[in-house]
């Protein structure tokens, strides 16, 4: 049965060379884009380097004052961590860092951007970045202010040149202050903007005294480490429990809003308590992927209409000897599921090779895209919606034919 | 083997309204060859459709095979249409995107046959048409006869006790109209299939064991 379906299927796809090569192409191309932008969610979502044990992290990483008239927010200060995060009781660790902002310097007259971060030392222990040469900054080092620096690899070569053999020790000046390189590390995506940086600095020598702002809003975030993945919701409960004891700032405001998150929804936090981050990432992905999907799924759907009416005698006659509506409807679904695999086969071809020139092309540095198993689980999940909501209704209307019309036609 | 009672059939479109069959009671035995003749319009396509279920009547009562047929659910239709039926029509309706032996098949795989039987009982119906040559042929390389023949194997692969034919010969020269007819003959004196054909011949007719005759739906012989 199956395999009279396949080659009716076949058939009737090389019978109808043109149909079936835009419809091949309106899915292939669709899968394409879809699998890229999985791919690239994938990426964001999944990739835990640097923050291998993201699953007994909290972070923190927006604050926000409202009140009658005014409503501010950002990220949190460094008093804010120092002062009511560390006094927390079941964090284990307190990674401080801060948001990266970008400076420049001159390597032979020729300018570069270095985007530099704010360390902690605790950072360095819940973050296990991959050190391809010396180590992390020490916590001594960090007391002592000293003028130290872990570098990315991509720096070490805009700096050093792409010849340069180990650095750790030789100096590197940014702002006018030379740091002693301490170690190189592998490079992460910008993407991953709460971990990223060029340059990594002890947070002492920042020239601001930081321990003077008593504001609760500032240019920091924090991670938040538990002892287990089971103490997780607890230090979630106690954070929360902190934000209404906090002492309002000033009458301006009532309330306070600052939330212990989960990597993905810190990293889709908006800084708007009345708009979440997640569901505005959700809506917004799911707008995009129904846009991307509508036209090819309604083009397919029209096409799929014009073959059933065109092969109505065939179905006056499965119909005359024996074959259900409900046999037929499977038929005919089973041949859409067919072409959207071809389909899917194509699209899986062409994201490789988008894949491979978006890679190549680094569009954005460091963010090396992959068709990996989840995403070609979305890829058939896809494939699979795809081939059946472009395939029933038009099958639904063939079921329907009235087989002496369906034999006249 | 059918009993057909008080049938009509009325076509409703939005402004006209066609009585295409008007009270007709029709009894055929088994293993009968009954003809149906009559001009154009007359509803003798329409006739037909309904003693093969595609179509319903309007009015009265059908019995065929022993089996009251009103209350069939479209299951229940398929089931039996594929059990107990065989079509032949005018213009052949031979799915063209499938090969002669793989049409023949067609009506088998609604049924549980497996691939092998499928294609052995193939076989055997091409070869009693005399076809075992073309098997492998697609519908569009034969000529009008052979795709006719190829026709008539479908309609009895599956041993139907009915054979319904529509103008068998209608888009035939009389020399293959002639072949057909013998094949039809054949079947009907060999495996005592019922079957009962709508034709333009009074040729054809003659050879038949009996004669119907309509005029605007109703039956005048
Ligand atoms: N689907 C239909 N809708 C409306 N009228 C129909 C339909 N099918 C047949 N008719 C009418 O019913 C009458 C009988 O048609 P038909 O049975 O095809 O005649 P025949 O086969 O004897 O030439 C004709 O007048 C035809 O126009
Ligand atoms: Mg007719």
């Amino acid at each position: 049965m199956l395999k009279n379906y396949f080659k009716i299927a076949i058939a009737v796809l090389r019978r109808r060379k043109f149909f079936t090569f835009i419809s091949l192409f309106g899915i292939s191309f669709t899968l394409t884009i879809l699998m890229v932008a999985t791919a690239f969610i994938d990426k964001i979502i999944n990739d835990d380097y640097p923050d291998k044990k993201r699953d007994r992290s909290l972070y923190i990483n927006k604050i926000e004052q409202d009140g009658k008239e005014s409503m501010n927010s950002s990220s949190v200060s460094y008093y804010f961590l120092d002062h009511y995060v560390r006094s927390m009781k079941t964090p284990v660790k307190l990674a401080v860092s801060s948001n990266y902002s970008t400076t420049n310097t001159y390597v032979n007259n020729h300018k570069i951007d270095i985007n530099f971060k704010y360390t902690n030392a605790d950072y360095w222990d819940i973050l296990e970045y991959k050190f391809l040469e010396g180590k992390a900054i020490s916590s001594q080092q960090i007391d002592n202010a000293e003028r130290v620096t872990v570098i990315s690899e991509d720096i070490k070569r805009a700096y050093f040149g792409e010849q340069a053999g180990p650095v750790v020790g030789k100096y590197l000046e940014a702002d006018n202050v030379k740091y002693r390189v301490c170690g190189v590390v592998k490079n992460i995506p910008i993407t991953a903007y709460m971990l990223y940086a060029d340059i990594y600095l002890p947070y002492t020598v920042s020239k601001i005294n930081l321990k003077d702002d008593k504001s609760y809003l500032g240019e920091f975030s924090g991670i938040i480490l538990a002892k287990t993945k089971a103490d997780v919701p607890k230090m979630q409960k106690e954070f929360d429990l902190i934000i209404p004891k906090l002492p309002m700032p000033s009458k301006e405001f009532n309330v306070i809003h600052s939330h212990a998150d989960s990597y993905l929804d810190a990293y889709v936090r908006s800084g708007n308590e009345k708009k979440s981050g997640m569901t505005y990432a959700i809506i917004a992905l799911s707008l995009f992927a129904l846009f991307v999907m509508l036209l090819p799924t309604l083009n397919l759907v029209n096409i799929n209409i014009t073959r059933i009416m065109e092969r109505s005698s065939e179905i006056g006659v499965r119909k005359a000897f024996g074959a259900s509506s409900q046999t037929l409807v499977y038929q005919f679904i089973i041949e859409n599921l067919i072409l959207t695999f071809l389909g899917g086969i194509i699209g899986i071809v062409l994201s490789l090779i988008a894949m491979y020139f978006i890679n190549d092309a680094k569009f954005i540095a460091n963010l090396e895209l992959r068709l990996n198993f989840t995403v070609l689980l979305y890829a058939l999940f896809i494939c699979v919606f795809f081939g059946l909501f472009s395939g029933v209704y038009p099958a639904w209307r063939m079921s329907k034919l009235n087989v002496v019309t369906a034999l006249k036609a | 083997m059918i009993s057909l009672k008080n049938i009509e059939k009325v076509y409703r479109t939005t402004n006209i309204e066609t009585l295409a069959l008007n009270n007709i009671s029709l009894n055929i035995a088994k293993g009968e060859f009954l003809s149906i003749m009559g001009p154009s319009g007359c509803g003798k396509s329409t006739l037909l459709n309904i003693m093969g279920l595609l179509d319903a009547p309007s009015k009265g009562q059908i019995e065929i095979a022993e089996q009251t047929t009103e209350k069939l659910s479209d299951k229940q239709l398929a089931r039996f249409r594929n059990q107990k039926l065989g079509f032949i029509f005018q213009s052949y309706h031979l799915i063209n995107d499938l090969q002669v032996l793989d049409n023949v098949e067609l009506p088998l795989l609604y049924r549980d046959a497996s691939a092998r039987e499928r294609r052995q009982l193939a076989s055997e119906a091409l070869e009693k048409v005399g076809l075992s040559n073309r098997m492998k042929h697609f519908p569009t390389q034969l000529s009008g006869g052979q795709r006719q023949r190829v026709a008539i194997a479908r309609a009895i692969v599956g041993k139907p006790e009915i054979i319904l034919a529509d103008e068998p010969t209608g888009n035939l020269d009389s020399a293959m109209g002639n072949e057909i007819m013998e094949i039809l003959i054949n079947l009907n004196q060999k495996d005592s299939t019922t079957i009962v054909m709508v034709t333009h011949d009074e040729n054809m007719a003659q050879k038949t064991h009996r004669l119907v005759r309509l005029f605007d739906g109703s039956q005048v012989l």
